[in-house]
């Protein structure tokens, strides 16, 4: 795909309808227009008449100007906006489940306090550990732990919110 | 009052204006015809002969008056018929309301008999569509439909409806037709950078799409014309915004498009695009597409601006007022070193340009130019009948030349005719093509029923015309199903066989004997117009290709 020469990851926000259908309306057309995100959340708000999309992508600017263009004319999306990385909070959480296993014990044990995790539940074969921060930080934790084995593992997706005191939905519309 | 459901589609559909619908009834709609029924003096259902003719009816009628076109089917195959015509109207940009009856909610997502997630089914072509769970929302929900397809960018919208929701009860309250969204308005500092850029520009081009049909700004596209020492081109889309007489209008552009006006085009220093897409069969290879000039993208849709060619600026606004703004702000000025390059380029045209000997194309059309009143709708299917019609009819009148652009849909012209002369009252041609005809040719029997003043020029070379010409020219003449000379019909007795006339064109005479009888007469007629299988629709630029690569003659070396 053309769109998609340099790696520029970005997060978008967005506000949609809290309606029926509204989430394949908006990933229809991710298929539809030939786009590929990397992750995507969605959940309730701060009022029941929305929900929150947050999508991560990568892509060249033409990618990203097309992304957020489509989105916001689909009929039912009221805010779409890029967050700023410098600006922005952006967190993810992990759940892993390891390899209970002798030699590695003292491994996880600092992974867990270094990375500032949680151990969730601990067995003969296995221990589970959460983990929350940026999308680096998880990315670093597994790199760090897949030595000790991992069993599996999932991970919920970006959620951002710009830091300060306004909300997205006051901004000034685009275009 | 308490009403049925079915009752609300029809009080509402009443309560905004609509007059016609099509449709064709089934299973999962009986209660909503029960309706029609009760209302059939207040609103008239045409019944066609397949559901795709009725979504193209709709969409013709759509396009022929700019309101919107209504079509109606039942669950299942009858919403799943729907939508080749709701993806031709997406494509084009229709305001097409489509209504299907579902199955009752609790029969959903049981694979019940005709039960289909024509919703799901719809998404991709629709500018948006509903799915009614609560009797209570649905007056509201057509209203918004309407508001939606006619808003802004038209468009197609589906509203499913579930049969428990047609035989519910709710409260109907008449409403005044429903507004369109607010104007969107450009930004006034765009405009004055788009007058300072063609202001000191020499050549510029105003490139037209069906936008300026839809917006109904052919005047103010003219005016900046005539302010700028301009000249126009257009899309396929674009056909009928601006008078074919007109100085200076060149007409269509791009893979097929007249000679002057793709030569105009590329030899522009700032191109203005007025509700145009910029779609890959305008425009070529867009890396080479229009080097020299500067591009300024107007379009109440700000999401073409710089999707298939970068503009130096785009502005995004509702057309009539940006232009009202545009005629404002730009300097009046001549430039006759551009309108004498114009001229040159029009003389070349005109040598290229031969009539040739015989039952042509272009001798075919031009007689239709001398006989048709010029409010005349003529529709096409698509192939290369589209092609000649769209290069060679003389349009005075918007909304005249109905054709499938972006979605290319042949067996659009019998629904699409039917619907424009339903729509206007009028006599309607279609210039179709033997392969276009037999796709969709079933409704001849909706014609004759309804007695539409329609006359059908069949160009039959029988041959897959337009595919043949690329086997022709890329394939080494490896006519692959293309070549229908085993296929026989008789469109005299076919023509009888429904209860319309038929008529076979051998000479350029008996055409316009052929195309004079019927066009005065109130039936509907076919004229088998025999045409020869080697003609071709030039000049071409090839798929991909620029304006360099232009063919400007038949490879056995014929000009055309």
């Amino acid at each position: 795909m053309g769109y998609y020469n340099e790696d520029n990851r970005f997060v978008i926000a967005v506000y949609v309808d809290n309606k029926y259908g509204v989430l394949s309306r908006v990933t229809s057309m991710f298929t539809r227009r030939g786009f590929n995100i990397d992750a995507l959340t969605v959940g309730v708000t701060e009022s029941p008449e929305y929900s929150r999309i947050t999508i991560t992508m990568s892509g060249d600017g033409y990618a990203k100007a097309q992304m957020l263009n489509q989105l916001r004319k689909l009929y039912n999306v009221k805010k779409v906006e890029v967050l700023d990385e410098t600006t922005a909070l952006e967190r993810e959480l992990m759940l892993i489940k390891i390899k209970n296993d002798q030699t590695h014990n003292q491994t996880i044990l600092s992974a867990v306090d270094i990375f500032h995790a949680e151990i969730v539940d601990y067995s003969v074969d296995a221990l589970c550990i959460e983990v929350t921060g940026p999308s680096s930080k998880i990315d670093a934790f597994i790199e760090f732990i897949k030595p000790c084995g991992i069993i599996e593992m999932c991970r919920t997706g970006v959620v951002a919110l710009q830091k300060g005191g306004g909300s997205m939905l006051d901004m000034p519309d685009v275009n | 009052m308490k009403l049925t459901g079915s009752q609300i589609v029809v009080e509402t559909l009443i309560e905004q204006g609509v007059k016609d619908v099509f449709g064709y009834p089934g299973g999962q709609v009986i209660n909503l015809y029960d309706a029609l029924y009760e209302y059939k003096d207040k609103i008239n259902h045409i019944l066609t002969a397949h559901e795709q003719g009725a979504a193209h009816a709709a969409d013709g009628y759509a396009r022929a008056t700019g309101g919107v076109g209504v079509v109606i089917a039942t669950s299942g195959p009858g919403a799943t018929n729907l939508v080749t015509g709701i993806a031709t109207a997406m494509l084009d940009s229709v305001p097409l309301i489509a209504i299907t009856g579902n199955v009752p909610q609790n029969l959903i997502g049981k694979d019940s008999f005709q039960e289909i997630d024509i919703t799901g089914i719809t998404l991709p072509i629709t500018k948006h569509n509903f799915f009614v769970h609560d009797v209570n929302d649905l007056a509201d929900t057509i209203r918004e439909a309407i508001q939606i397809a006619t808003s802004g960018r038209p468009g197609p919208v589906l509203v499913d409806i579930p049969k428990d929701i047609q035989i519910s009860f709710a409260e109907y309250e008449r409403k005044p037709i429903v507004e369109k969204f607010p104007t969107v308005m450009p930004k006034p500092e765009k405009v004055k950078r788009a007058a300072e850029i063609i202001n000191g520009k020499k050549r510029p081009y105003i490139y037209i799409g069906g936008g300026v049909i839809s917006s109904n700004t052919s005047k103010q596209v003219l005016e900046l014309a005539e302010k700028i020492d301009g000249v126009i081109g257009c899309s396929l889309m674009g056909i009928s915004a601006i008078p074919t007489n007109e100085p200076r209008f060149l007409g269509m552009e791009g893979m097929h498009g007249h000679y002057a006006s793709s030569m105009a085009q590329n030899t522009a220093d700032v191109i203005i695009a007025i509700g145009v897409r910029f779609s890959d069969r305008a425009t070529g290879n867009v890396s080479k597409f229009a080097r020299k000039a500067d591009i300024i993208h107007i379009d109440v849709d700000f999401a073409e601006i710089s999707k298939n060619v970068e503009a130096q600026l785009g502005i995004r606004g509702d057309l009539s007022v940006t232009l009202d703004m545009l005629i404002n702000e730009v300097e009046k000025k001549e430039r006759p070193k551009w309108m004498d390059t114009v001229r040159m380029l029009r003389e070349q045209e005109a040598e290229t340009t031969d009539v040739g000997v015989g039952l042509t194309p272009n001798a075919l059309i031009n007689e239709i130019n001398l006989i048709k009143d010029g409010d005349t709708v003529v529709a096409t299917d698509v192939g290369q009948h589209q092609m000649w019609t769209a290069q060679f009819l003389n349009v005075s009148t918007p909304r005249t030349f109905i054709s499938s652009g972006g979605l290319g849909t042949m067996g659009f012209g019998m629904g699409a005719a039917i619907g424009a002369a339903t729509a206007t009252g009028k006599k309607t041609v279609l210039v179709t093509g033997d392969g276009s005809f037999g796709m969709n040719l079933n409704e001849l029997v909706t014609a004759v029923t309804f007695k539409v003043p329609l006359t059908i020029v069949v160009m039959n070379n029988k041959v897959l015309g337009m595919v043949r010409q690329w086997q022709t020219l890329f394939f080494d003449e490896h006519y692959s199903n293309t070549d229908l000379k085993d296929r026989y019909v008789d469109y005299v007795k076919l023509a009888e066989a429904f209860g319309a006339k038929g008529t076979v064109a051998t000479t350029v005479d008996e055409f316009r004997k052929a195309f004079k009888d019927a066009y005065n007469s109130d039936g509907v007629n076919i004229i088998d117009c025999k045409i020869d299988k080697d003609e071709f629709v030039l000049p071409m630029l090839p798929p991909g290709g620029a304006i360099d690569d232009m063919i400007t003659s038949t490879p056995k070396g014929g000009e055309c």
